[in-house]
C-alpha cells in the first residue's frame, strides 16, 4: 500500500466515529471579526502605515512624482552605493538621477553577484496599515524574489493611497495567490540572543519605505 | 515517531535537574515574562481577538473534520501548480523520501529553515547517515547544532544559552562547519549576529537544494506559507533549485481566505509583533524566479493516530505560536528540556504523547507536567483545551483503555504497578514540592477560568482535593461535530 491510501485511509477510520457534515464551507465557519480596526480617513490610514513602518524601524520618507528621481539619488548616494538592482518594469525615471550603476535584474545572475551589488528599488503590490507592512508580488516593477532580499539595503516605493489598505484581510483580497508573494514589516531582524532585538541578520538591514502620493 | 532524546529522563527528573540550574531558570524566567507582557499588548490592539480566536478553531476543526478531502485538494492544487507530491506515514517514510529526492539532485549539502516536523522526525541525523549534511540557518538553530545541543523552545529554541555561552560555541565550533568567527568576536548580540550572518551567507549563495516546514498550506491554491523574522527561510526558499517541504497533513486549512484569520492571530501570539519581519507565500514553482523543482512531502507520523481520539484530536489545531509555553508555571520553571520531546511546554505534554504513544516512561509522565492552571487555554490562539486533553491523557495512562496506534486500534493496559505509573506519581509529588508553581497556576486560574469541579482518576485524585479541575468548555470539539449532524440544521 502506498503512503498515500495508508495516510487517506487512517484519516478516514479516525474520522469514523464523527456524524456526517456536509455543509458548505462558507456556512462552516463565522467570520464575526472585523474586516478593519477602527475608522480611519484615507489620509489617517497613509499616516497610520507611516507610523507602523516606523515602529518597526523601516526608514519613511514622503515623496512627489516629479521629487522622487531626486530623493531616490540622495538615498543611494547617502548610503555610499555603487550599484543598483532595478527590476525589468521600475520605471526608469525613478533611478535616472542616480549616479550609483543600475544592474538589470537577470534569471542567469549568480546569487554571488547579487551579494556585490549595494542596493535595490522595488514598487510593491500592496501596503498594510495596521502591521506596517509592504507586500511584493513579483511584478515586473518589483522583480525576482531573491534581488529584495540579497541586496542589504532596500528602498520600497509605495503608491499612496492606491496601493495601501487598512488591513491584513483588506490585504488577501487585493492579492493573487499564484503569484509568489513576500510579505516584509520592517527590516530582517532576530531576538534568538537574550531575547534582544537585532536588525538583519540575513535580509537587507536597511529598509527604507518612500510614500509616494 | 522518533524524536525521543536517547536516554531521556522521565519529567520529573529531568525538571528537578533544571530547577536546580541558575543559568537556565534566570534566562527562562525573564524570556517568558517578557514575551508574556508583549502578547498581551499586542493582542490588546486587536478588538474582535475573540471572535478571531473563535474563527481560528472553527477552521481547524472543519479541515480536520474533512482532513481526507481537503489533503487530495491539495494535491491537485499543488501538482497543478507545478509541484510533487508525496506522502509519508511516518517518520522513516518521509526521512527515506528526502534523502532520495536530495540525492537525485546529486547535492551532498541543504540548508534548512527551523521546522518542527523535520526536527520531530529526526530528519538532519538520517541525511547524516546517507552522508547529506544538513546546516541549520535559523540563529537559534545554529546556536543549538553548533553546540550539539537540542533546542529548549518552540520560538527561541536557544533560549538557555546566554550570549557569554553563545560567543564560546561560535569561537569553538563555527570554523569545523565553514567561515570561522572573527578572532575578536565579543558578545554583543549585534556582533553575534554579524558572525552568523557572514558565517551562513555562504552556505546561501552556493546551495542548491532548501529544506524547510510550513506553517500553513492552502487546500485551495496549493500555496504554502512560511512566516519567519531572519530571511533565512526566504534564503532557503528561493535561492536553491530544489526546495523540499516536510509538513504536517494538520497544516492544510481549506481557502486562501482562511489566511486573514491567522496572520493576524499567529505573529501577535508568537513573536508578539502586529507582524513578523517577513512572511512567504508561494504556489508550485514560478518560471525563472525562485526554485525551480518543488516537493511537499504530508507527514502523518501519529497525527492520524491522534486524529482518531475524540478529546485529544483538538491538539491536531495547534499553529506552534509557543504562547501557551511562556504562559506556563510549569515550563518557566522545568525548561524544554525536562519535555523530552522537539514539542515543549504545555502543548508538548498533550502532543508528544499523542504522537509518541504513552509506552516509554518520559511520555507517560507528559500529562502529569501540569498544574493544570488553565493559563494555556487562555492564551491558545486556536482555544486549544490543554488542561481537558492532559486529564484525559492522564486517565490513559492510569486506566488503559482503547486507543489507535500507527493506524491499528489497540487496547492499552492501566499503568497500574507500571513504569508509567510509577512516574505520574513522581510527577505529582515534585508539583507538590514545588508550590510556587502551583500557586501562581491558581492564581491564574481564578482570575481567567470558571472552573466546575471533577475527580481525577487514579493518582491524580491526589490533586484533586486541593485544586479545581478543568470543566467542559463552551463547546467541546467532539460536541461541535455531534451538533453539526445532518449538514444544515443546528449550525450557528
Ligand atoms: S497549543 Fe495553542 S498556544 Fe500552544 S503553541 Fe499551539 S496554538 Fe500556540
Amino acid at each position: 500500500m502506498s503512503g498515500r491510501e495508508r495516510i487517506l485511509g487512517r484519516v478516514r477510520r479516525a474520522l469514523a466515529d464523527v456524524a456526517p457534515d456536509d455543509r458548505p464551507y462558507g456556512e462552516a465557519v463565522p467570520r464575526d471579526y472585523l474586516r478593519e480596526h477602527g475608522r480611519r480617513t484615507v489620509e489617517e490610514t497613509v499616516e497610520l502605515l507611516a507610523e507602523n513602518l516606523a515602529d518597526y524601524r523601516a526608514v519613511v520618507h514622503r515623496g512627489t512624482e516629479d521629487r522622487l528621481p531626486a530623493l531616490i539619488g540622495r538615498l543611494l548616494a547617502e548610503r555610499g552605493s555603487r550599484e543598483v538592482l532595478v527590476p525589468a518594469g521600475l520605471p526608469p525615471a525613478w533611478t535616472a538621477a542616480a549616479d550609483a550603476v543600475r544592474v538589470d535584474d537577470r534569471a542567469a545572475d549568480t546569487p554571488q553577484r547579487l551579494d556585490r551589488v549595494d542596493s535595490v528599488v522595488t514598487g510593491c503590490a500592496v501596503a498594510v496599515a495596521e502591521t506596517g507592512t509592504i507586500v511584493l508580488d513579483g511584478s515586473p516593477d518589483q522583480g525576482r524574489r531573491r534581488i529584495s532580499l540579497v541586496p542589504d539595503h532596500h528602498i520600497c516605493v509605495v503608491r499612496v493611497p492606491d496601493q495601501v489598505v487598512s488591513s491584513v484581510p483588506q490585504a488577501l483580497e487585493r492579492l493573487d495567490p499564484g503569484r509568489p508573494l513576500t510579505w516584509i514589516s520592517g527590516p530582517s531582524a532576530t531576538s534568538d540572543i537574550e531575547l534582544d532585538r537585532v536588525e538583519g541578520v540575513h535580509g537587507p538591514r536597511t529598509l527604507e519605505v518612500i510614500l509616494l502620493g | 515517531m522518533t524524536g525521543t532524546f536517547v536516554g531521556m529522563p522521565a519529567f520529573p527528573k529531568a525538571a528537578h535537574d533544571a530547577v536546580h540550574d541558575p543559568t537556565l531558570r534566570g534566562n527562562l524566567r525573564h524570556a517568558t515574562h517578557t514575551i508574556r507582557a508583549k502578547r498581551a499588548r499586542a493582542v490588546g490592539e486587536l478588538s474582535d481577538w475573540a471572535a478571531l480566536r473563535e474563527a481560528g478553531r472553527r477552521i481547524k476543526d472543519h479541515t480536520l473534520r474533512h482532513l481526507d478531502r481537503y489533503l487530495l485538494q491539495l494535491e491537485e492544487s499543488v501538482t497543478a501548480a507545478g509541484g510533487t507530491v508525496h506522502w509519508a506515514a511516518d517518520a522513516d517514510e518521509a526521512n527515506r523520501i528526502v534523502a532520495r529526492l536530495v540525492r537525485e539532485t546529486g547535492e551532498s549539502e541543504v540548508v534548512k529553515v527551523k521546522s518542527m516536523a523535520t526536527q520531530e522526525i529526526g530528519l538532519n541525523e538520517a541525511l547524516e547517515a546517507e552522508g547529506i549534511r544538513a546546516y541549520e540557518t535559523d540563529l537559534a538553530e545554529l546556536i543549538v547544532q553548533l553546540g550539539e545541543d537540542r533546542p529548549s523552545h518552540i520560538l527561541v529554541p536557544a533560549i538557555h544559552r546566554n550570549r557569554g555561552e553563545i560567543r564560546d560555541i561560535f569561537r569553538k565550533e563555527m570554523g569545523r562547519w565553514g567561515r570561522p568567527a572573527p578572532d575578536d568576536l565579543t558578545d554583543t548580540p549585534a556582533e553575534l549576529a554579524e558572525a552568523a550572518r557572514l558565517h551562513l551567507r555562504e552556505k546561501f549563495l552556493r546551495a542548491k537544494v532548501g529544506i524547510s516546514g510550513a506553517n500553513f498550506m492552502v487546500a485551495e491554491t496549493g500555496t504554502l506559507v512560511v512566516v519567519e523574522s531572519e530571511g533565512n527561510g526566504r534564503m532557503c526558499l528561493t535561492l536553491p533549485e530544489t526546495l523540499i517541504s516536510v509538513v504536517g497533513i494538520e497544516k492544510v486549512v481549506p481557502a486562501w481566505r482562511d489566511l486573514e484569520v491567522f496572520l493576524q492571530t499567529l505573529p501577535r501570539s508568537s513573536t508578539a509583533e502586529r507582524m513578523n519581519p517577513y512572511t512567504s507565500m508561494w504556489t508550485g514553482t514560478t518560471d525563472e524566479d525562485g526554485p525551480r523543482a518543488f516537493h511537499l512531502v504530508l507527514l502523518d507520523n501519529g497525527r492520524t493516530d491522534t486524529l482518531a481520539d475524540r478529546v485529544g484530536r483538538q491538539a491536531l489545531r495547534c499553529i506552534r505560536c509557543s504562547a501557551c509555553l511562556n504562559v506556563c508555571p510549569v515550563y518557566e520553571r522545568a525548561g524544554g528540556h525536562a519535555y523530552g520531546s522537539v514539542y515543549p511546554g504545555p502543548i508538548g505534554a498533550i502532543l508528544s504523547p499523542q504522537l509518541r504513544g504513552t509506552a516509554s516512561e518520559i511520555d507517560a509522565s507528559l500529562p502529569y507536567a501540569s498544574s493544570l492552571c488553565g493559563a494555556c487555554y487562555e492564551v491558545c490562539p486556536v482555544a486549544i483545551d490543554i488542561p481537558e486533553v492532559l486529564v484525559h491523557l492522564r486517565e490513559r495512562v492510569v486506566e488503559g483503555g482503547p486507543a489507535v496506534r500507527q493506524g491499528n486500534k489497540v487496547v492499552l493496559r492501566p499503568a497500574k504497578g507500571h513504569a508509567a505509573e510509577r512516574a505520574a506519581m513522581r510527577a505529582a509529588r515534585w508539583a507538590f514540592g514545588h508550590p510556587g508553581a502551583l500557586r501562581a497556576g491558581q492564581r491564574l486560574a481564578s482570575r481567567t477560568r470558571r472552573l466546575h469541579p471533577r475527580t481525577l482518576p487514579g493518582p491524580g485524585r491526589a490533586w484533586s482535593g486541593t485544586r479545581d479541575l478543568p470543566a467542559v468548555p463552551a463547546e467541546p470539539f467532539r460536541d461541535w461535530w455531534q451538533r453539526t449532524r445532518g449538514g444544515k440544521d443546528g449550525a450557528e
